[in-house]
């Protein structure tokens, strides 16, 4: 059963679906609260193709179920509360911002499993799970300093959190061992998604000579642009070669099929227990859309590079670093811990932007 | 340079299209707070139209068609039933943007038809104005007509004495034997088809895709607009341009990488074009002539 409704509506029809109290049995109900609309094309859509994927591979042994445009904060906490008191064994929770709401649901629930993208906080019942979608900037990096005749990349930002920041050190590191010259123009667009305001960004940094763009903002929008300016651009979160046929070198795609079937069948066969995710592309969770409008060899490069940090001969935090201010951080040859990068704060050498302290 | 000035272009050209159709409507003494809705509405028709037909042509006119049945649904609600025209906007835009994620649900993730510029052989190719004059597309150049046929119509004609006389004083227009009921459905839906024609600009020019919520609020922006240039056209060409200006400055001065916090130019916009307005509104007794006295309240004929 789909409920697709806005967030105002979502708390009426959840009322009256608790009121009902609908108990399978048999079936094993998973839910999922999202923070976007499922048709937003990016991290939200993402997330349900991950649902419907899993739905489908259960049949009828699993129902799901999702609430869409969930505003973090109290609204999320009451639409947590809703699902796990309508028999929900195992809910998934889609967006940072869900972390406390998600907690103080879970000591109330304590039987129903609770899953946290992108958080930091666990407790028996509550598990995090997130992706490493550096590693795909840091190919996107060096095909970037391959194919750019400039030397010069745009890449549209939303906010300055760990895991932007450590996309686009990931995207500069991988861009400056193959060209250390390279510059990235940075233009922070201050949302997630206003795909007008994401154009706009793009042709303001094409007209300062930004001739590779990338973003990690959740439209297609500069995309379209490369492709009407005849300039190259990677994808972000899905594969968006539609928008921009002769313009996407490779996307960096979510996945989210392979942990949700996990987790839903460790719950169907009681081996669920909490633990901290964090997948990458070895897992299937970070996946690179097919490398295209780009010379074979430096095709060949990029998926030399994929399977190296597959493999896990490449990271690409491997120390030492030289952050932006001199300092140098890691060790000669060994990667900088999970926590680093999960709480990155510092750009690397090279970048001229100034993050706000 | 000449890219600067296109991009500009581009930001200001949905605000101004919908402003200047709740202006009319607020000359009327409706507010009608439904404008994102309504605009949201406009730009799926357009997509969902443009994509199924290949026509942009196509496209516009569904924007319109969608625009302006919005609004019908606002004005039926509002002047027959006499509800409460601000929870009726607000109402309107929830729905909006229910209605329009429901309509493109099939649409997303599907690149759309553009909009074409115009191209004179030697104009457009005129060294940095050609482009900026001669290459526009038709949605440009009619919100520029628009704001000019508005201007000429509320001013120097006597439909445009009239819309004001029931934005002034619904109960003397009444007894004057005007239909007060009857414009203000005009210019609703006039407003609508503004709106629509906004929508339709966003995703058939502006960024030619679908995707729920792509308004991203210039719906309020456009409302605001109207406020702060006293009701007047000509304020509301400024004011929209001054908005588009700063707001691709600030994306400009960030990709220079001068260091300057992006949180204050991501505000600027909205800060400037407040400073700027109130400014040149400063003359107080042009501004209370100027603006509708019966805004938002209910007219209710006696027989």
């Amino acid at each position: 059963m789909k409920i697709k409704l806005t967030a105002i509506a979502a708390a009426a029809v959840m009322a009256a679906l608790s009121a009902t109290s609908i108990q399978a049995a048999a079936k094993t109900k998973a839910c999922w609260v999202y923070v976007g609309s499922v048709g937003d094309f990016g991290w939200t859509y993402e997330h349900n193709e991950g649902r419907k994927n899993a739905q489908k591979h259960f049949g009828d042994k699993v129902e799901t179920k999702f609430v869409e445009n969930v505003a973090e904060g109290a609204d999320a906490e009451r639409a947590i509360e809703r699902f796990a008191r309508s028999g929900c064994d195992i809910i998934f929770a889609t967006s940072f911002g869900y972390m406390d709401p998600v907690m103080k649901v879970a000591k109330k629930f304590p039987k129903v499993k609770f899953e946290h993208a992108t958080g930091y906080k666990t407790a028996k019942n509550v598990t995090t799970y997130n992706a490493k979608f550096h590693e795909g900037r840091f190919v996107a990096g060096k095909i970037a300093a391959k194919v750019s005749k400039s030397g010069v990349a745009g890449y549209i930002v939303s906010f300055p959190i760990p895991e932007v920041i450590a996309g686009i050190n990931a995207f500069m590191l991988g861009a400056q061992s193959v060209n250390p010259d390279f510059k990235v123009k940075i233009v922070w667009v201050n949302s997630w998604f206003d795909p007008g305001k994401e154009a706009d960004a793009a042709k303001v940094l094409v007209s300062q000579g930004a001739d590779i763009l990338l973003q990690h903002t959740d439209s297609a929008a500069p995309m379209q642009i490369a492709e009407q300016k005849g300039i190259h651009a990677i994808g972000q979160a899905s594969d968006q070669s539609k928008f921009g046929p002769k313009a996407q070198l490779t996307a960096i795609v979510d996945n989210w099929t392979p942990y949700y079937i996990r987790r839903i069948q460790a719950v169907i066969d009681g081996t669920w227990k909490t633990q901290s995710s964090w997948d990458g592309m070895k897992e299937g969770t970070v996946s690179m859309a097919p490398f295209k409008n780009m010379p074979d060899d430096v095709a060949k490069m990029a998926a030399d590079t994929v399977a190296g940090i597959k493999d896990g001969s490449i990271h690409p935090f491997t120390g030492p670093i030289t952050k932006q201010d001199g300092t140098v951080v890691g060790e000669k040859g060994k990667p900088l811990d999970d926590g680093a990068i999960l709480g990155m704060k510092w750009y690397v050498k090279g970048i001229d932007d100034k993050l706000s302290k | 340079m000449e890219a600067v000035v296109l991009t500009i272009i581009t930001a200001s050209t949905p605000l101004l299209l919908a402003a200047i159709g709740e202006l009319v409507v607020e000359r009327s003494g409706v507010l009608n707070l439904g404008v994102e809705g309504m605009m949201v509405v406009g730009a799926v028709c357009a997509f969902a139209a443009a994509y199924s037909t290949g026509s942009p042509a196509v496209g516009i006119l569904a924007g319109v068609t969608g625009g302006v049945f919005m609004a019908f649904l606002f004005a039926v609600m509002t002047q027959t039933f006499i509800s409460n025209q601000v929870a009726t906007g607000l109402a309107l835009t929830l729905l909006g943007l229910g209605v329009s994620g429901l309509i493109g649900e099939s649409f997303v993730g599907l690149p759309g038809v553009k909009l074409a510029q115009l191209y004179i052989p030697f104009l457009t190719d005129l060294p940095i104005v050609g482009k900026i004059i001669f290459g526009q597309d038709v949605l440009v150049y009619s919100s520029f007509i628009l704001i000019f046929a508005v201007t000429y119509v509320l001013f120097k004609t006597r439909t445009g004495l009239i819309i004001r006389a029931v934005g002034g004083n619904h109960n003397s227009a009444h007894a004057l034997g005007y239909n007060v009921v009857a414009v203000r459905y005009g210019t609703i839906l006039f407003g609508g088809a503004c709106a629509g024609l906004a929508g339709a600009y966003l995703s058939l020019a502006y960024t030619p895709q679908w995707v729920e919520n792509m308004t991203a609020g210039r719906g309020w922006i456009a409302l605001a607009l109207v406020v702060f240039a006293s009701w007047l056209p000509r304020r509301l060409l400024v004011g929209a341009y001054l908005f588009g200006m700063v707001w691709i400055m600030g994306l400009y001065v960030q990709a220079l990488g001068l260091g300057i916090p992006s949180q204050l130019l991501s505000s600027l916009p909205y800060l400037v074009t407040i400073v700027a307005l109130v400014i040149i509104s400063g003359n107080r007794t042009l501004t209370k002539i100027n603006s509708p006295a019966m805004i938002g309240q209910p007219f209710v004929p006696d027989r």
